[in-house]
């Protein structure tokens, strides 16, 4: 089952690489956000570019890994569409295999852009202050994150039927997630009802963790958090996945 | 004792499906020999498509057994999985990458080693003729070449049983006959092919045993021959030399023939007849009603007519309305 994921996973490695264009379009998007961010709001919002990069950054990360995932749920329907699942249905091979190609393949692109986001925003002046542990465990998030959120996506892949749909649910989860939470902005200046909203919401948690990582201060509570929701996420919706997956004619 | 009868590749015992209430398959039984291509034909919505959709593992039946080499298709899954190649309508091939990655990305989820499986998309494409194309996208292909990537791709695993599933739909004629001369080679070597066609021609072209199937049930089961036999005596066919009489010479025939009224195709006239004799009784009667006639001749039927005889409906009439 293992050897049937990573060719699963090569294959969707290959979509990625044989297409420059896909290629370059998923490291710049992330950059551009990155880019504009700090250096369009960042002196309103924290009185300098430098001081705002330090807190977006692990933030951006979040988000980073939140829009790029939504590829897992176009890649995984448009299979269905094209009719390669009952070409991968119809061999002796495990039934998760598809599902967990797809997803390791993911995790794998979204390691990439992370790495490259950091890159450049260490070349603009970003520090960590978390020590080499602290940025081995914000390592650990982005990619325990990438599972999770692989998981969810998968899911909207299988459950919703034309990729329109799925690109569409992806963007309207992820958008409001991570902006009404602490991803860009400290809650403390917006509304109380909306910080309630922002208190509970995953991507706040997801956010804060990665900051406690990568910048020194509270870590314990946020991250056990985090892994809480990690966890919930990825058994939850990678069973939901595999049985419809499975039911999926 | 109930013992398996393995001289059948493919059987199916009362087989059933429903979608919601509509009724796909009622109770079809089906026995194909091994090493044969046998023919499952009928019009769209006959439940073809499902029938090889529960043999080849992808669809639960709700009533009834299946088997494909003596393996239950419910409950001996894999091991059935294992033994075929399956072929649709639409090719399942992955556009983004390209034949060669294809075939290899199969013979290696087939446990290949990656040398073998190399090996064998190497052979495939040449055998398909597709090595010219092999790293190119498969995006970029024509449709015949994706088709026949797609068949290369279920012969990956040298599957014993091969469900080709109106595998000419829509392809031009050269394409399809190519396609036909990979089929025929596929049943040469040994290779038991189940092939389901709307085309009356394909099944007769290309299978040595046709089933038709019409609103999920078996309606005649035989060689071509036997099925073209099954209508019955033989076919007269009469045009009018001014077609302005086909509507009087159609009354004269339906008299004559009594039961039977004929079929017009533009100013041609076809009607069955028990025997030769009614040839000259076609032609007195013609005669006798002031209607000259430029065509007058009896024929074999052809197997679209013993469809027609033997379901009530023309395939393609079907077809063309069903479709939609």
């Amino acid at each position: 089952m293992i050897a049937q994921t990573a060719v699963l996973a090569r294959r969707n490695l290959l979509h990625v690489l044989s297409d420059p264009e896909q290629m370059v379009g998923m490291t710049a998007q992330p950059l551009m956000f990155l880019l504009l961010f700090v250096y369009v709001f960042g002196g309103a919002i924290s009185g300098s570019t430098s001081g705002y990069l330090q807190f977006v950054l692990p933030g951006l990360l979040v988000q980073g890994i939140g829009f790029g995932t939504t590829q897992t749920a176009v890649g995984l329907n448009a299979d269905f569409q094209r009719g390669l699942i009952d070409r991968f249905r119809s061999l002796p091979i495990a039934r998760s295999a598809v599902v967990g190609g797809r997803v390791t393949a993911d995790i794998l692109r979204t390691v990439w852009t992370s790495l490259v986001i950091v890159g450049v925003a260490v070349a603009l002046g970003f520090r960590f202050h978390g020590g080499l542990p602290g940025a081995i465990g914000a390592f650990g998030l982005v990619v325990a994150l990438g599972v999770a959120l692989c998981c969810l996506m998968a899911y909207l892949g299988v459950a919703l039927r034309s990729p329109e749909a799925v690109q569409t649910a992806g963007f309207m989860l992820i958008l409001p997630l991570t902006f009404a939470s602490s991803v860009l902005v400290p809650a403390a200046s917006m509304p109380g009802w909306l910080q309630a909203f922002v208190k509970v919401n995953p991507m706040t948690i997801f956010a804060d963790a990665m900051r406690g990582l990568m910048l020194g201060g509270p870590v314990a509570t946020p991250a056990l958090r985090a892994a809480a929701w990690i966890l919930a996420l990825t058994v939850g919706f990678g069973a939901l996945t595999v049985s419809k997956y499975r039911r999926r004619a | 004792m109930v013992a398996i009868r393995t001289d059948y590749a493919i059987r199916t015992e009362q087989l059933g499906k429903a979608f919601g209430a509509k009724r796909v398959l009622d109770g079809l039984d089906l026995e194909v020999p091994a090493g044969a291509i046998f023919g499952l034909l009928g019009p769209n919505g006959a439940g073809k498509t499902t029938a090889v959709r529960i043999l080849a593992t992808l669809l639960r039946p709700d009533s009834g057994r299946a088997f494909v080499l003596g393996h239950d298709v419910v409950r001996q899954a894999q091991q059935v999985r294992a033994a075929i190649g399956l072929t649709g309508q639409y090719a399942a091939v992955d556009d983004l990458i390209s034949a060669r990655e294809n075939l290899y990305m199969i013979g290696r989820l087939l446990g290949q080693r990656p040398q073998a499986a190399r090996g064998r998309a190497g052979e495939l494409l040449a055998a398909f003729g597709l090595a010219d194309a092999a790293g190119v996208k498969v995006k970029d292909y024509s449709g015949g070449m994706r088709r026949r990537l797609d068949l290369a791709a279920s012969l990956v695993g040298e599957p014993a049983v091969l469900f080709l599933d109106e595998p000419t739909t829509g392809l031009d004629l050269a394409s399809r006959n190519q396609l036909w001369e990979m089929i025929r080679d596929l049943a040469a070597r040994g290779t038991t092919v189940l092939l389901t066609t709307q085309y009356l021609e394909e099944a007769d072209q290309l299978a040595s045993r046709i089933m038709v199937i019409d609103r999920g049930v078996t309606v005649a089961t035989g060689t071509p021959a036997e099925l073209k036999n099954l209508v019955g005596g033989q076919v007269l066919e009469v045009r009018p030399l001014r077609p302005a009489d086909t509507a009087a010479a159609a009354a004269t025939l339906a008299m004559l023939t009594g039961t039977a009224s004929p079929v017009a195709e533009g100013d041609l006239l076809t009607v069955q007849v028990s025997d030769e004799d009614m040839v000259t009784e076609a032609a007195r009667s013609l005669d006798a009603a002031g209607i000259p006639v430029s065509h007058l001749a009896v024929r074999l039927p052809s197997l679209d007519e013993a469809f027609l005889a033997i379901t009530g409906h023309h395939a393609e009439a079907e077809l063309t309305g069903a479709g939609r």
